[in-house]
């Protein structure tokens, strides 16, 4: 569950917080794009120095440690697993890749309203409906959360035992939490979709917003920096070929 | 039987309980009252050792619950929770009502008899076939019920058992508990429904944010203006009347309908109170 923190809005007033959902939407991507087309543990080092004090002024520094540590079983996992198949240094770069990716979209998700995050959404040309239905499911991750230990108390107090036998009936164990966890969830939204129906929800085809995404002068700065950092790499990368001359110097001083 | 001591439990940071201590002896009947959030369903959660104390220690039948597992625990607990929908998983009420018996390893035989019997003394026999989804409100928290009461547990507790109940439901409830006294049960609620606590539990503890403001007779405890507006709780209606006719020589302390009835009454004959 922690894990999920990564992912998980934050209310706040900093710099990040107040960039326009479009700036940082591309910042992720950026980020997600470098980060598999280069495959030198150096340059993924680099990115992930370069994307830490982003949380650091967007005040998430600490959720986002702890979103790391909640996924660090996972992360282990993945870095061992690599490590037997293919060696230690893919194996690093791997894990890195990995936690560069959770971050980047994390520092978007931390810092983006989820409303400011459908309406990017319709602004990139996603249908309203399509917007809302994935901002809701982020909207209701912590309730489920929250309901699904709710139900694993009920029933371990009548005497279930999760981590009790094979695997096929820890499997098994999980029936009664599952059960009522899907049945809730398909009664609520049901009764979500009768209060939107009766607010009129798609009483008119083209619907208006409140507030309107608009570019600041941060925003075009920001812009500006993304724009020039990802294609200083992007050159680094196919023109100067710095990945070769890093693995160069790797060879002839390790 | 349950034995608090210094209990302190917290969230993250976030204290809920700030050093509670507790006894509750076989055979008592006590309600547990208080304001939203103020650590009623933790505390009670501590009693079948789905949360273990941060500092202190909870004892149940002298056993420290940070040693012994929810299902050892459970045994000797029965927890009902508030929302019948947070259990409710299997096809039929029958089935729903064996799976404790079935975690708890008891013999088949003996599984449909005391499914059987609590069917009936809960009034669900007619709907054992049925899938519990398809039930009302109140038969699905009759389930509820059965599927703790049917493994006979010493100790049970009931997670706001009156919200969203008619006046019939709270009434065979309150026969319910009644029943389980006689049988030298304990009988632990949580609520804030204030006339159902006047009519039928002796003694009240009484929590705000995260202590105990007050721990005793429900008559001294309820009628008591001040520690009831401190847990965010208002006065018996029969109390609150009495408030209003203590001019008249009305005593502040009545409880029940038929105490201030009487009271009336004397007045009336003219009688000095």
């Amino acid at each position: 569950m922690m894990t999920l923190k990564a992912f998980e809005f934050k209310r706040g007033d900093t710099i990040i917080h107040r960039l326009d959902p479009r700036v940082k939407f591309l910042l992720s991507i950026s980020f997600l794009a470098l980060s598999f087309i280069y495959s030198n543990l150096v340059m993924l080092l680099i990115f992930l120095l370069t994307i830490i004090p982003l949380f650091y002024f967007a005040k998430s520094l600490e959720n986002y440690l702890k979103s790391l540590k909640g996924a660090l079983l996972f992360i282990i996992l993945v870095s061992a697993l690599n490590y037997f198949v293919s060696g230690l240094y893919l194996a690093l770069t791997i894990t890195l890749r990995l936690i560069l990716l959770m971050s980047s979209f994390s520092i978007f998700f931390m810092t983006t309203y989820p409303e400011d995050f459908a309406l990017m959404l319709v602004n990139i040309g996603v249908p309203y409906d399509f917007a809302l239905t994935l901002t809701m499911s982020i909207r209701f991750v912590p309730t489920l959360a929250r309901e699904a230990q709710i139900i694993i108390d009920a029933q371990r107090s009548r005497g279930l035992e999760l981590e009790k036998g094979n695997f096929m009936v820890k499997l098994k164990n999980y029936i009664p939490i599952l059960v009522p966890l899907i049945v809730n969830a398909l009664r609520r939204s049901m009764s979500v979709a009768e209060a939107m129906e009766s607010r009129a929800f798609g009483a008119s085809p083209k619907r208006s917003s409140l507030v309107e995404l608009s570019f600041k002068r941060e925003d075009y700065i920001a812009l500006l920096i993304i724009v020039f950092f990802t294609t200083i790499m992007l050159l680094l990368k196919f023109y100067f070929h710095i990945e070769d001359s890093l693995n160069l110097y790797l060879f002839f001083t390790g | 039987m349950i034995e608090v001591h210094d209990l302190w439990f917290y969230y993250d940071s976030n204290p809920v309980l700030k050093g509670v201590s507790l006894e509750i002896n076989s055979g008592e009947i006590v309600a547990i009252m208080g304001e939203n959030g103020a650590g009623k369903t933790t505390l009670i959660k501590h009693f079948n050792g789905l949360l273990k104390p941060k500092r202190g220690y909870v004892k149940v039948f002298g056993i420290d619950t940070r040693y012994a597992t929810v299902a050892q625990l459970s045994r000797r607990v029965g927890l009902v929770f508030q929302n019948p929908d947070h259990q409710l998983f299997a096809e039929t009420v029958e089935e729903e009502v064996s799976f404790a018996l079935k975690n708890f390893g008891f013999p088949k035989e003996v599984i449909s008899e005391r499914v059987e019997r609590v069917l009936k003394l809960l009034d669900l026999y007619d709907l054992k076939d049925r899938s519990p989804f398809t039930l009302s409100g109140g038969e699905r928290r009759r389930v509820t019920i059965a599927s703790v009461l049917c493994y006979d547990p010493d100790i049970i507790i009931f997670d706001e058992p009156t919200v969203g109940q008619d006046y019939m439901q709270k009434e065979k409830l309150a026969q319910l508990i009644k029943l389980l006294h006689t049988r030298s049960k304990t009988v632990i609620v949580v609520t804030h429904d204030v006339e159902f606590v006047a009519e039928n539990f002796p003694r009240v503890i009484l929590l705000s944010s995260g202590r105990i403001i007050a721990d005793g007779s429900t008559r001294k405890i309820l009628t008591d203006e001040d520690l009831m507006k401190k847990a965010n709780l208002v006065l018996p209606q029969v109390t609150q009347i009495a408030y209003l006719l203590h001019e008249f020589g009305i005593p502040k302390d009545l409880l029940l309908v038929h105490e201030i009835r009487d009271s009336i009454l004397k007045i009336f004959a003219g009688e000095k109170l």
